[in-house]
């Protein structure tokens, strides 16, 4: 027989041995998907009837090619950029500022105030989406950038709103305390003291935002159309030869996927820590 | 429950106010009471804290921007759900018209029907594969925790659309999926007792459509309930378990009294999340099924109001079908957040 501690050992090591059969095989049925595609972005389009996971024949660029300049993503990927760059730093700066005020003063009205600004994160742009059409039309800015930017900046300050406040509140007051009674002003405290302390929470956040703003499809949809078009809904729309080209469709997903999934890989502690708590306190 | 949230959200404000000290003038009607006795108080308050003038310049730029491209069109849009309007022509008044077709619209009916169809896989499946295997898992930390947790939850980071891409291929009428079913022999196999008539097409069946769609979604969710689960077992304290343990409960009652309850706070965000990304799905059903293919087996809210608003030139109409479909996101949101505040004040 064995001993107690010994049973307790051989109990713990099957435990730990069960949890990673278990996750691996999650973890497996996650990536699956994701490397099935990224083998087919290479291959030829008779190649298909193999295995989705077999290696391709060689190793070519042809379908990102086709997909590049054929099937006009390069047009795409500039859109998207012209479109998420000044998203997230218009939303990150209006953001800050607004956290910074109702993280560190206290007025009248400002819980009904801030319920207001957190209706943006539950209202999905479909409830919002012809009364901003109009908006756009009476600004004179529909087919621009900006009918894409600007909605986006909105319901993105929501969300920073909520976040960088929380943020704010942490910072221990006796910073600001000091700083003031050294005569410097509160838009310095802010920048100067405050702003360059919050790195994390501001790296979490350029992260979510990075991924929604880039991810976004409705909004994109309805508003814009040809050129304006960013990836997702330009690989969502795509037609003609291209659109039954199923190894150029899988080279355009490896296009649309490939920047979020490397910001994710670089950044995913503060990714899964961000999506989490600001899902906890939402 | 606004009040509640209110008074939780004021009193977690007031916490850094006590820190100030004496100089530093804060709102708190105790504070306040004693500054008014105490005039000299007031004029040595140096920092501005409690300014709203002030506050409300930081918060200014961003807010214009909010109201004028959210709020003012959330307001457009429920006015417009009281109309009749093509969305170029000129809007006609008719009150509660809208709202009293919608009730009989076997369209809505059924996409409202399929978000809740499309939340037993997006939300009831995925936390009970959760619960399921963390449950099964050791509470100790393990090496390479981390690979598992980022791996898990690409899915959550994936582009919808593609994920819909992937999707289309892998459901394909001679995609991976059947070519892999008849090359194992397991076709012949669910043939044979009944599972399956034919090689199917997954995704343009009417049979089958609705439950292939509904796994992509517990495949895109699944990951997020695993990775919040284990975050929440972990800090479940090992003495608990070793009290059951003493008191003889065997492993059921010991996920039943110790696991469960200690998840509580995660199993709400993990259906809160889950379940709102039911609601407002488009993009996935957009791109999987072709805007809720076959027929009207998948359609689900948002893509009928993308219908009835763009297609069909029914504003009016589709802004009613979103306002009830906002209502109930903002319900459920603000049900959830209530449950969670009333359950930390409890602990």
């Amino acid at each position: 027989m064995l001993r107690y501690e010994q049973r307790m050992v051989l109990r713990k090591q099957f435990q730990a041995g069960l949890t990673y059969l278990i996750l691996t095989i999650f973890l497996l049925v996650a990536l699956l998907p994701f490397t099935g595609i990224v083998l087919t972005s290479f291959k030829e389009r008779r190649e298909l009837r193999d295995s989705p996971f077999s290696l391709p024949e060689e190793w070519k660029w042809d379908n990102y090619e086709d997909a590049w300049t054929g099937a006009r993503f390069s047009t795409y990927f500039k859109s998207s950029v012209y479109v998420v760059v000044p998203v997230v730093v218009i939303a990150i700066i209006l953001s800050t500022m607004s956290g910074f005020g109702f993280g560190m003063y206290k007025f009248r009205g400002d819980n009904i105030l801030l319920f207001i600004i957190m209706l943006g994160l539950m209202v999905p742009f479909e409830a919002v989406i012809i009364p901003l059409w109009q908006l756009m039309g009476q600004l004179g800015i529909r087919d621009t950038y900006w009918a894409l930017i600007l909605p986006q900046v909105a319901l993105s300050f929501s969300f920073g709103t909520f976040w960088m406040r929380a943020n704010f509140k942490n910072i221990p007051t006796e910073i600001v305390d000091a700083a003031v009674v050294d005569g410097c002003s509160m838009w310095g405290v802010l920048w100067r003291i405050l702003f360059p302390l919050s790195r994390p929470a501001l790296v979490s956040l350029v992260v979510l935002l990075f991924m929604w703003t880039w991810n976004e499809f409705f909004l994109i949809l309805v508003m814009a159309s040809g050129d304006l078009r960013t990836l997702p809904v330009g690989l969502a729309l795509l037609r003609g030869r291209y659109a039954s080209d199923v190894p150029v469709m899988a080279a355009g997903s490896v296009m649309v996927l490939l920047p979020v999934l490397v910001i994710y890989v670089l950044f995913q502690r503060q990714f899964i820590r961000g999506m989490i708590s600001g899902a906890v306190k939402s | 429950m606004f009040k509640k949230i209110m008074s939780q959200a004021s009193n977690s404000s007031s916490e850094p106010t006590v820190k100030h000290g004496v100089e530093i003038v804060s709102t708190p009607s105790f504070s306040e009471r004693l500054q008014s006795l105490i005039p000299w108080r007031r004029r040595t308050s140096a920092v501005p804290f409690s300014s709203g003038s002030q506050a409300l310049l930081f918060i200014l730029p961003g807010l214009i921007i909010y109201v004028v491209f959210v709020l003012f069109p959330i307001i457009g849009t429920i006015r417009y759900s009281f109309m009749e309007w093509t969305g170029f022509t000129e809007p006609e008044w008719i009150g509660l018209d809208n709202y009293r077709e919608l009730m009989d619209d076997e369209d809505f009916i059924k996409a409202i029907q399929n978000n809740f169809f499309f939340s037993i896989f997006y939300t009831i499946i995925p936390i009970l594969i959760g619960l399921f295997l963390v449950s099964l898992m050791s509470r100790s930390r393990l090496k390479g925790m981390f690979i598992f947790r980022a791996g898990l939850f690409v899915p959550q980071v994936m582009s919808p659309v593609v994920v819909g891409i992937i999707w289309r291929w892998l459901f394909d009428y001679s995609g991976p999926i059947n070519r892999a079913l008849s090359i194992t022999g397991l076709q012949g196999v669910f043939e044979s007792v009944g599972l399956l008539r034919r090689v199917t097409p997954w995704l343009g069946d009417f049979t089958y459509a609705p439950y292939a769609v509904g796994m992509v979604g517990t495949w895109v969710e699944y990951g997020l309930c695993m990775v919040l689960f284990l975050a929440g077992i972990q800090s479940i304290s090992e003495e608990l378990y070793d009290a059951a343990i003493v008191f003889g409960a065997n492993p059921l009652q010991q996920f039943w009294f110790v696991t469960l309850p200690g998840l509580r706070q995660h199993v709400l965000v993990a259906f809160v999340l889950t379940f709102i990304a039911a609601l407002r799905v488009f993009d996935l059903v957009f791109v999987l099924t072709r805007q809720g293919g076959p027929g009207r087996e998948t359609i689900v809210t948002s893509i009928l109001v993308y219908k009835n608003t763009f297609n069909l030139h029914r504003a009016g109409y589709g802004a009613a079908m979103a306002v009830v479909l906002a209502t109930i996101i903002v319900v459920i949101s603000a049900g959830v957040f209530w449950l969670q505040s009333r359950d930390s004040e409890n602990a």
